[in-house]
C-alpha cells in the first residue's frame, strides 16, 4: 500500500504576481500571434504593449491600496516579498517601458525596422526587472536580472544594419554575462557563509548571529556589489556604458538608462541598504568610494565628449552616483531618495532620449553638437522641452531633478557620509557645464538656416510633453512624489498571507 | 486694475491676503503667460511683463505703507505655512522684516523700471518671460524663512540670468554668461551641505526635522568648530554672490557684457542675494562664527574696497568702470555687516538699497549711451555735456550719489557704516575710509573725460535724454535726493531688526558684546535723527574732496 503523500507547494498569492503576469504574458501573447498572423499593424503592437503595461501599472496601484491596508507580505515560501518599495517600482519600470515602446513606434518605421520583436523584448525585460523588484531571494533575483538582461542585449543589436548597434550589442553581452557570473558567485558565497540565499532569512542572521569569520560574507557581498554595480553603470564598472548607449537605438537607450538602471538600483537598495543593512560599517565605505568615483569620473569624463548622445552616456553614470548616495545612506530617507530620483530620472531620460530621437534623424546617428545648433530658432517648443531636461538634469531648482539631487545628498548627509556629499556638490557643478554647452549650441549659436524641419512624430510628441509636465510638476511640487516614496520602502518580511 | 487689487486686499483685510505668495506667484505666473502667448504678438509680451512687474511692485510698495515700524520681528507672516515636503518638513513660510523690507520694495520698483527703460535687441518673447521670472526668483531669496526655499530661489535666478547676459549680451557674452552661472554654482554647491547639515543636526537635537530659519537659528544646536565650517560654507556661496575679493573675478565680465536691464537688475538687485544673504543667513543662524571670521571679513569687505576703486580707475570702458565700482561700493556693505554694529549694520541694509539706486541708475545712463554712440570706450567720448545738456545732469546727480556726496542717498549709508565699523575697527575703517576718496576720484575723473572737453564727430550730436528714458530715471533720482536729506523713515523700519538680530548675537555668543562707542554720549539710541548735525565736521571733508578732484 502505497502512502499518500503529497508535494508541498508553497501558497501562490497570484494577485502580488499580477503585474509581472501582464507584462510578461502579453508580451509572449503577442509574439505567439504575430507569428500565427503575419500582418499585424504596427500600432496594434504598440498598443498592446501599451495595455500591457497598464494593466501592470492598474494591478500594482489597487495593491497599493492592499500594502496601505494591510501592510507587507510574502509569498511563494517567502521568496517574493509585496512592499510598497516592490510596487513602486512595479510603476517606474512599467512607464519606463510604456514611454520606451512609444519612442521605438515611429523610430522603427522611420529606420525601416519593423517588427514586433522590440517590444516583445521590452516587455520581458520590463517583466525580469520587475521580479528583480520583488525578490526577496537571491536566487530568484538572479533569475529576474537574467530575464531583464538577455533581453537587454538583445535590444542594443537591434539596429540590424548599424554596424554600432551590433557592436554595442556584443559589448554588452560579454560585459554582461561576466559580471551575472560575479553576482551568481557572490551569492554562493553568502549561501556559504548565511546557509540561505533568503533575504528575509540573511536578515535574520545577520540581525542576530555575529560571525567569527566573515570573509566568506564579505567575500560574497564584494562580488555581489560587482555584479550590481555592472548593471547600475558605476565606475570602474561602467566602462561599457558609453559604447553600449551610443551604439544602441536611441530608445532602447532610454529604457537601458531608466527601466534597466532601476531594476539594477532594485537590487541594491533591497539586498545592501535592507538586507545586509547590520553590516553596514563592512560595505558602505566601499560604496562611498565606488559613488565617489562615479560622480567624478562621470561628470568630468561627460564633458570633453563631443557627441552629445555619447555626453548623455556619460551623465548617466554621474547620476548613477547620485543614486548610490540614496543606497549607501543605508537608511529609511535614502531609499525613499533613491526611489524619488529614479522615478523622476526615468521621465527625464525617457524625454531627452525622446528629442535625440527625434534629431538622430534617418540612420540614428546625427548627434554632434553642431546638429544642435540654433535649434532654439527653428524648433522653439522642442528646445523648450530639452532645455527643461537639460536643466532637471543638471539639478536646476524647480524641476524634479533638483529634489531628486537634494533628497539624495540629504540622506547621505543624514547618514555623516559628508565627503561624498560634497563630492556630489562638485559633479553637479562640472555637470552643469555639460548640460550648458547643448544649451549654448540650442539658444545662443546660430545655425544652419536651412537644415531640414524635423516633423515630431505624435508618439514620441505625447512622451516629451508628458516628461516635461511631470519632471515641472515634481519639480515645484516634490511633496506629492515625495510622500509616496516615503511609503515606499523595501520591508523583508516573512509571512505568508 | 492694480486698485481694485488692492481694494480686494483690503477687504479680505491684511493678514489673510497671502501678499507676499502674491508678490512670488505674479511675476511667475506672468513669466508663464508671456511664454504662452504667441511669439507673433509682439507688444502683448512687453504689456503682460509690465502689468505683471507694476502689479508686484504697487504691493510691495503697499506692504511697505502696512509695514509696521515697531515690530523688530518677521511680519506678514503666514500663522501656520503650508507644509510642502512632508518628510522634511519644508514649508512655504515667508515673512518679512525690516531687513528685507527695503530689498523688496527695491526689487518691486526696479524691474518695472527695467523693462520700461530698455527694449531688447532680438526675441522679446524670450527676453520678457526671464525678467519676469527673474524677478519671481529674487522676491523669493528675500521673503523666504525656510532653508530649502531660500536654496532654490538662490539657484534658480541664475537660469534666467545666464540667458539674459548669453542671448541678449553684448561682445563675449557666451563666456561671460557661462563664467557667471558656474562660479555662482559652484559657490553655492557647499552651501547645500551646509544647509543638509545644520538641519539635521537640529534633527539630532531635537527630533524636529524642520527647514524654518527661526527655529534653526534660535536653536544654535552645533558645536563652535561645526559652526565655523558651516558658517565657511555659506560665505562662500554669498561671497561669489556679493561678489568678495578674491571671487569677484566674475563680476566685471558679466556685467560688462550683460543687456542693459541685466546690468541694472544684476547691480541693482542680484548683487544684494549675497549680501543680504550674510545678514540673514550668515549673521543670524551663525553668530558665534560670524563673530569669530568678522576680523576677516572686514579685511576682506576692504580690500574690495580699494581694490574695487584702483581697479575702475584704470577702466577704458565706462561699463566697466561702473561694474568695478560695484566691487568697491560692496566692500563698503560687507564692512558694515561684520563690523556688528547697530550704525554699521543699518548702513549696510540702506546701503544696499542706495547702490541698488545709485549703480542701476548708472547702468541706465551708460546703456542708453551706448545705444546712442555704439561705444562704452571712455576715449571714444568727449563732450557729451554740451550735446545732451540733461543727460550729463542726470549723470551728476547719480555720480554724486555714488561717490556719496552728503545730501544724497550714498552719503548716509557710507556714513553710518563708517561710523559703526570705526568703533568695531578703527584701523580697518581708517584704511576703508579712502575708498570713498578714490570713489571720487574714478567717478569725477571718468565723469571729466566724457562729459568735459570739446565735443567732435558723433559726441557732438548725440542726442539727449527723451522724456520717456528721463520718466524711468525719475523715481531713482528722486529716491536718491529724498533718502539723502530724510532717511529717518526708512532708518527707523531697519533699525528695530538690526537691533533683534544684535541681541541675538549677543545672547548666543558668550564673548562677545556690541562694540560701543567710547565718548560719552547721554543717548545713543536715535541716530537716525541727529547724524547730520552730530557730524557736520566729516560733512566738510566730503566736500573738500569733491573740490578737488572734481571740474
Amino acid at each position: 500500500m502505497l502512502a499518500q503523500t503529497t508535494i508541498a507547494t508553497p501558497d501562490v498569492d497570484v494577485a502580488i504576481l499580477l503585474p509581472m503576469l501582464f507584462m510578461g504574458v502579453g508580451g509572449l501573447l503577442i509574439l505567439t500571434m504575430t507569428s500565427v498572423k503575419k500582418d499585424i499593424p504596427a500600432w496594434f503592437i504598440t498598443g498592446w504593449t501599451l495595455a500591457a503595461c497598464t494593466g501592470a501599472v492598474i494591478s500594482a496601484i489597487s495593491l497599493w491600496g492592499r500594502y496601505t491596508d494591510e501592510g507587507p507580505s510574502s509569498t511563494i515560501a517567502n521568496s517574493v516579498g509585496f512592499d510598497g518599495f516592490s510596487i513602486f517600482l512595479t510603476i517606474v519600470i512599467a512607464l519606463a517601458v510604456v514611454m520606451a515602446s512609444l519612442l521605438a513606434h515611429t523610430y522603427l518605421i522611420r529606420e525601416q525596422l519593423e517588427g514586433v520583436e522590440l517590444h516583445v523584448l521590452l516587455l520581458l525585460s520590463g517583466t525580469g526587472g520587475l521580479i528583480m523588484a520583488f525578490a526577496n531571494d537571491l536566487i530568484v533575483f538572479f533569475l529576474g536580472l537574467e530575464t531583464l538582461s538577455l533581453a537587454v542585449y538583445i535590444l542594443a543589436a537591434m539596429h540590424r544594419r548599424r554596424l554600432e548597434s551590433q557592436e554595442a550589442g556584443m559589448k554588452y553581452f560579454v560585459l554582461g554575462a561576466f559580471s551575472s557570473t560575479f553576482l551568481l558567485y557572490g551569492i554562493a558565497l553568502i549561501y556559504g557563509a548565511t546557509g540561505t540565499t533568503n533575504l528575509v532569512e540573511i536578515k535574520t542572521f545577520l540581525d542576530t548571529q555575529a560571525l567569527v569569520q566573515d570573509g566568506l560574507l564579505l567575500g560574497g557581498l564584494a562580488l555581489m556589489i560587482v555584479g550590481l554595480a555592472f548593471k547600475v553603470g558605476a565606475v570602474p564598472f561602467h566602462s561599457w556604458t558609453p559604447d553600449v548607449y551610443e551604439g544602441a537605438p536611441t530608445p532602447v537607450v532610454a529604457y537601458m538608462a531608466s527601466g534597466v538602471k532601476a531594476a539594477g538600483f532594485a537590487g541594491l537598495l533591497r539586498i545592501l541598504s535592507t538586507g545586509f543593512q547590520a553590516v553596514v560599517d563592512d560595505w558602505v565605505p566601499a560604496m562611498e568610494v565606488i559613488a565617489a568615483l562615479t560622480l567624478l569620473i562621470g561628470s568630468i569624463t561627460a564633458i570633453v565628449q563631443t557627441d552629445v548622445k555619447r555626453m548623455l552616456a556619460y551623465s548617466s553614470i554621474s547620476h548613477a552616483g547620485f543614486i548610490l548616495l540614496g543606497v549607501l545612506a543605508a537608511s529609511e530617507r535614502g531609499t525613499a531618495a533613491a526611489l524619488f530620483y529614479l522615478a523622476s530620472y526615468t521621465f527625464l531620460v525617457a524625454g531627452t532620449f525622446g528629442v535625440l530621437t527625434v534629431l538622430g534623424g534617418e540612420g540614428d546617428n546625427n548627434f554632434s553638437f553642431d546638429a544642435f545648433k540654433g535649434l532654439g530658432k527653428r524648433k522653439p517648443l522642442l528646445s523648450f522641452a530639452f532645455m527643461v531636461f537639460l536643466l532637471a538634469q543638471a539639478g536646476v531648482p524647480l524641476t524634479s531633478g533638483f529634489f531628486a539631487k537634494f533628497g539624495v545628498i540629504a540622506a547621505a548627509v543624514d547618514a555623516e557620509s559628508y565627503w561624498v556629499a560634497i563630492v556630489a556638490m562638485i559633479a553637479a557643478v562640472i555637470g552643469a557645464y555639460l548640460y550648458i554647452r547643448i544649451l549654448i549650441s540650442m539658444f545662443l549659436e546660430d545655425g544652419d538656416e536651412d537644415a531640414e524641419v524635423l516633423a515630431i512624430p505624435r508618439s514620441i510628441g505625447a512622451v516629451i510633453a508628458a516628461a516635461v509636465v511631470v519632471t515641472v510638476l515634481f519639480g515645484i511640487f516634490p511633496g506629492i512624489l515625495d510622500g509616496f516614496a516615503q511609503d515606499a520602502l523595501a520591508q523583508l518580511t516573512a509571512s505568508g498571507n | 486694475m492694480i486698485n481694485s487689487l488692492l481694494l480686494a486686499a483690503e477687504a479680505a483685510g491684511p493678514v489673510n491676503f497671502p501678499v507676499l505668495t502674491a508678490l512670488v506667484v505674479i511675476p511667475f505666473l506672468g513669466a508663464i503667460a508671456i511664454a504662452v502667448v504667441p511669439a507673433a504678438r509682439i507688444e502683448a509680451h512687453r504689456l503682460i511683463a509690465l502689468i505683471a512687474t507694476v502689479i508686484t511692485g504697487a504691493m510691495s510698495i503697499w506692504v511697505l505703507a502696512e509695514f509696521n515700524k515697531d515690530d523688530s520681528g518677521f511680519q506678514f507672516a503666514n500663522d501656520d505655512p503650508n507644509v510642502w515636503v512632508e518628510s522634511l518638513g519644508i514649508r512655504w513660510d515667508l515673512a518679512v522684516d525690516g531687513i528685507s523690507l527695503f530689498l523688496v520694495v527695491l526689487t518691486g520698483i526696479l524691474f518695472p523700471l527695467a523693462i520700461l527703460g530698455v527694449s531688447p535687441e532680438h526675441s522679446p518673447k524670450n527676453y520678457f518671460a526671464w525678467i519676469v521670472a527673474l524677478e519671481a526668483g529674487v522676491m523669493g531669496v528675500f521673503l523666504t524663512r525656510d532653508l530649502f526655499f531660500f536654496f532654490v530661489f538662490f539657484e534658480v535666478v541664475l537660469v534666467p540670468m545666464y540667458f539674459l547676459i548669453g542671448s541678449w549680451g553684448h561682445g563675449n557674452r557666451v563666456y561671460a554668461a557661462t563664467k557667471f552661472f558656474l562660479y555662482t554654482m559652484f559657490g553655492s554647491a557647499l552651501m547645500l551641505v551646509g544647509i543638509l547639515a545644520i538641519v539635521f543636526l537640529h534633527e539630532d537635537a531635537t527630533g524636529v526635522t524642520t527647514f524654518n530659519l527661526v527655529e534653526i537659528a534660535e536653536g544654535q544646536n552645533w558645536g563652535v568648530n561645526t559652526g565655523r565650517w558651516i558658517f565657511l560654507a555659506f560665505a562662500l556661496a554669498f561671497s561669489v554672490k556679493v561678489p568678495i575679493f578674491p571671487v569677484h573675478t566674475w563680476l566685471p565680465d558679466a556685467h560688462t557684457e550683460a543687456p542693459t536691464a541685466g546690468s541694472v537688475i544684476l547691480a541693482g538687485v542680484m548683487l544684494k542675494l549675497g549680501t543680504y544673504g550674510f545678514l540673514r543667513f550668515g549673521l543670524y543662524l551663525f553668530p558665534e562664527a560670524a563673530t569669530w571670521f568678522a576680523p576677516v571679513m572686514m579685511i576682506l569687505g576692504t580690500i574690495g574696497i580699494i581694490y574695487g576703486a584702483v581697479a575702475a580707475t584704470m577702466q577704458k570702458d565706462l561699463k566697466r568702470l561702473v561694474a568695478y565700482s560695484s566691487v568697491a561700493h560692496l566692500g563698503f556693505i560687507v564692512l558694515g555687516t561684520f563690523a556688528i554694529t547697530t550704525e554699521a549694520l543699518v548702513g549696510s541694509v540702506m546701503q544696499m538699497v542706495n547702490h541698488g539706486l545709485s549703480t542701476g541708475a548708472l547702468f541706465f545712463l551708460v546703456g542708453w549711451m551706448y545705444e546712442r554712440r555704439h561705444t562704452r570706450e571712455i576715449s571714444q567720448l568727449g563732450g557729451l555735456q554740451k550735446s545732451a545738456p540733461v543727460f550729463a545732469a542726470a549723470f551728476t546727480l547719480v555720480m554724486l550719489s555714488s561717490v556719496g556726496l552728503p545730501g544724497l542717498n550714498g552719503f548716509v549709508g557710507e556714513f553710518l557704516i563708517l561710523l559703526g565699523a570705526f568703533v568695531a575697527s578703527p584701523w580697518i575703517t581708517s584704511i576703508a575710509a579712502t575708498g570713498v576718496i578714490l570713489a571720487a576720484l574714478y567717478l569725477l575723473w571718468a565723469y571729466q573725460r566724457v562729459f568735459h572737453g570739446p565735443a567732435e564727430g558723433e559726441n557732438a550730436e548725440m542726442e539727449d535724454l527723451k522724456v520717456s528714458e528721463g520718466l524711468v530715471l525719475l523715481p531713482m533720482l528722486v529716491l536718491i535726493v529724498f533718502l539723502g536729506v530724510y532717511p529717518k523713515p526708512m532708518l527707523e523700519r531697519i533699525e528695530p531688526s538690526v537691533d533683534a538680530l544684535i541681541a541675538h548675537i549677543d545672547e548666543n555668543v558668550d564673548t562677545w558684546t556690541e562694540p560701543q562707542r567710547e565718548v560719552l554720549a547721554p543717548s545713543d539710541d536715535d541716530h537716525g535723527d541727529d547724524h547730520s548735525d552730530d557730524h557736520s565736521d566729516d560733512d566738510d571733508h566730503g566736500d573738500d574732496d569733491h573740490s578737488e578732484d572734481g571740474e
